[in-house]
């Protein structure tokens, strides 16, 4: 067990695959002789060369495509988008090629493929640059959807994610690639589709992802303060969603705070709180809250910005509303 | 406007000339030619029919008037090389050996279909073919084929490409990704432009700036050839040349083969933007069918009786096609939730089962 960042951990997950496999390869903008524009994939081209680490010309559409054309063909690629904000240019091919050829087919093709990079706002990149998009992806039906909060997940998915027969959109977020923890070495894999407890509690549960989970556990502390104990759950598979795990949870503190960077309308929230209300209803002794981005295009500023994302102040107003 | 005769241009230095020339066919394999020419057109024919008796529903582009860019381009191939193309699909199937039976049963929405009636007539597919669909987004196979072509090379398969698009689909950013990374990275694909002067109801020059449509190849760097697309010895000549460079040299070209579409651009098209004149002309001009067939009487390589014969096998397979897609079972509606998900065999299975 090393102490190791975010992107230390994904390197690992990189270097470890395609090691183990040789049909894994990773394509992307800057990610060969640059290192990676978030120095991902620093030293994996002199470790496999420039067949298996694969710089792009700036053509998302272009070379996502090219990633699903080489998966129905048996390779496994890991194409990675400099962000996920400019996934959208890439939006056909990940939804009607990836998403949809197998089914198509009639079930004649796999398409192992992971699509990774990093994501989300906070960093004052203005609104083309700030993208959360996992519910965007996580309403194409064959599509697995994964966002890691932590190194020791991020290590331990993106291993399940390569390995994984069926596409995989690995969503990263790029204010968590220095955060520094434990991450177990060698032959680490944690299961796609289940979510993490990564504080218990009685009074009430926080549901999180990716970077809201540190918001999540970062307003638990303060909510112990005032005698109040919250659970924290991080769901580190937005699709399939571990019911299994939010229910449990919701047995025990009958209330429900969700916390997610996501725009609100059809944000992944919104599917956990209907599922919520409609298996655990019973359960339930308050509305469910969210807390989320704002309705608005990111802001520049830094006031401005702060006011849209998530903050401890509003999980812990809504945790004190739905205890009220 | 008649097909001007195909002539070849090459941007800068010649890539390379491919040293295998190419074969000369038998009386036998060009009467082939012709039989599966008419294939495609009586099956479309009977597809059409069906179309009007509300047997296939949503959209049907038809492919007759083009049977021999199909058909040429398709037989300078090896078995192992894939093939993609569009929406108007049914001809690159049949000319790749797909079945009527199984192409005629995915246009009536059946399980025996050879997307389980999934895809319908735009998303045919089939693996075992090399046949990679059937794209319903203009424009959107072109990166796959680079991604064929990039796994092909990846694994030394010595295999090669086709992906064919319309002339509107040249329009499509997709489209010029594709092309540089195919010729950046040398994959060993051909981009078949199959250029039947009008998308949907847009004609060439209300949609392109720039003609020939082939120049578009010279931005990068590759070889451009152009093709008569009525003339299947002429797709196959030019094909042959295009095909050669990728597999004896890895690279790509942009091939423009001109054609005409006798039908609407799918059956829903009134067809308001082009005259009935005109089609006939086309017809009249220069049709595929009867182009070869009297070049083929010429030569002596048929008779008229041997034509009869083959026109009468062509329409018992089409009525053959017709008949075992409408005794073909539907669909269990419990394989709406099969196909979705490619089975995992390095990890357990995590997703509740479909509908939970
Ligand atoms: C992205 C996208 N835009 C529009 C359409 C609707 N559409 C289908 S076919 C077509 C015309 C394409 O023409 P062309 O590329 O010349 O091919 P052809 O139909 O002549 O074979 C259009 C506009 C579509 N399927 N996909
Ligand atoms: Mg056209």
């Amino acid at each position: 067990m090393a102490v190791c960042t975010m992107r230390e951990a994904l390197n690992q997950a990189l270097s470890e695959e395609m090691e183990r496999d040789e049909r894994v390869f990773l394509m992307g903008e800057e990610v060969a002789e640059y290192q990676g524009a978030y120095k991902v994939s620093s030293g994996l081209l002199q470790k496999f060369g420039p067949k298996r680490v694969v710089d792009t010309p700036i053509s998302e559409s272009g070379f996502a495509g090219l990633g699903v054309g080489a998966a129905m063909m048996g390779l496994r690629p890991v194409v990675e988008f400099m962000t996920w904000s400019f996934s959208m240019v890439a939006y056909d091919q990940i939804v009607n090629n990836a998403g949809a050829i197998r089914y198509m087919s009639g079930g004649q093709y796999s398409i192992p493929i992971v699509f990774r990079g990093s994501s989300g706002a906070g960093l004052q990149v203005g609104a083309t640059h700030s993208h959360t998009p996992e519910n965007w992806y996580a309403n194409v039906p064959a599509l697995t959807v994964i966002t890691p909060g932590f190194p020791d997940d991020a290590k331990g998915l993106l291993k399940s994610a390569i390995r994984s027969n069926n596409p995989v959109c690995f969503i990263e977020n790029e204010k968590l690639y220095g955060f520094k923890d434990e991450v177990p070495d060698g032959e680490w894999i944690v299961p796609i589709g289940q979510a993490r407890i990564r504080r218990e509690g009685n009074d009430v549960t926080l549901i999180a992802n990716s970077a809201s989970t540190h918001v999540a556990l970062g307003a638990a502390g303060k909510l112990a303060a005032n005698g109040i104990s919250a659970e924290v759950i991080d769901l580190r598979t937005i699709k399939p969603l571990d019911l299994p795990t939010i229910l449990a949870s919701v047995a025990k503190t009958n209330r429900v705070v969700i916390v997610e960077e996501n725009k609100p309308f059809a944000g992944w929230g919104a599917q956990v709180a209907y599922e919520i209300q409609h298996r655990s209803f019973d359960h339930l002794d308050a509305p469910i809250e969210r807390v989320t981005g704002l309705d608005v295009p990111q802001p520049y500023a830094r006031v401005l910005e702060q006011a849209v994302m998530p903050s401890e102040e509003r999980v812990i107003a809504a945790a004190e509303k739905s205890l009220a | 406007m008649a097909t001007a005769g195909a002539k070849k241009t090459r941007s800068k230095e010649k890539p390379g000339k491919s040293p295998a020339v190419l074969p000369i066919l038998t009386a036998t394999e060009r009467v082939d030619l012709l039989r599966k020419m008419v294939l495609i057109r009586r099956f479309e024919q009977k597809a059409a029919q069906a179309f009007m008796q509300a047997k296939i529903k949503g959209f049907c582009h038809l492919y007759i008037g083009q049977e021999a860019v199909a058909v040429g381009s398709i037989s300078t191939l090896h078995e192992g090389d894939a093939v993609i193309t569009a929406y108007r699909d049914h001809g690159h199937a049949l000319a790749r050996g797909m079945s009527a039976r199984e192409c005629m049963a995915e246009l009536f929405g059946k399980i025996t279909g050879c997307s389980r009636g999934k895809g319908g007539s735009m998303h045919f597919f089939s693996k075992e073919k090399h046949f990679h669909g059937g794209h319903g987004i203009v424009g959107g196979q072109t990166p796959l084929a680079a991604g064929i072509a990039f796994a092909q090379k990846y694994n030394q398969s010595g295999a090669v490409t086709v992906c064919y698009l319309g002339d509107g689909a040249v329009n499509q950013g997709a489209f010029h990704e594709a092309l540089n990374l195919a010729a950046l990275w040398k994959l060993p694909v051909i981009y078949v432009i199959e250029n039947n002067e009008y998308a949907m109801g847009t004609s060439q020059h209300r949609s392109s700036a720039g003609d020939p449509l082939v120049k578009r190849a010279d931005g990068y760097d590759m070889a451009g050839i152009t093709a008569h697309g009525a003339d299947v010895d002429d797709v196959r000549e030019k094909m042959w040349d295009a095909v050669q460079l990728a597999r004896t040299e890895s690279l790509p070209s942009l091939v423009e083969i001109k054609t005409y579409r006798y039908r609407g651009h799918s059956m829903s098209d009134p067809g308001h933007y082009r005259s009935k004149d005109e089609i006939e002309n086309r017809k009249k001009e220069a049709d595929p069918l009867a182009l070869y067939r009297e070049r083929l009487y010429k030569e002596k390589a048929l008779t008229e009786k041997q034509y009869e014969e083959i026109e009468r096998q062509c329409v018992a397979e089409a009525e053959d096609s017709v008949a075992f897609a409408e005794s073909s079972p539907e669909p269990e509606v419990n394989t709406v939730f099969e196909d979705i998900f490619a089975p995992e065999d390095q990890m357990p299975e995590f997703r509740p089962p479909i509908g939970s």
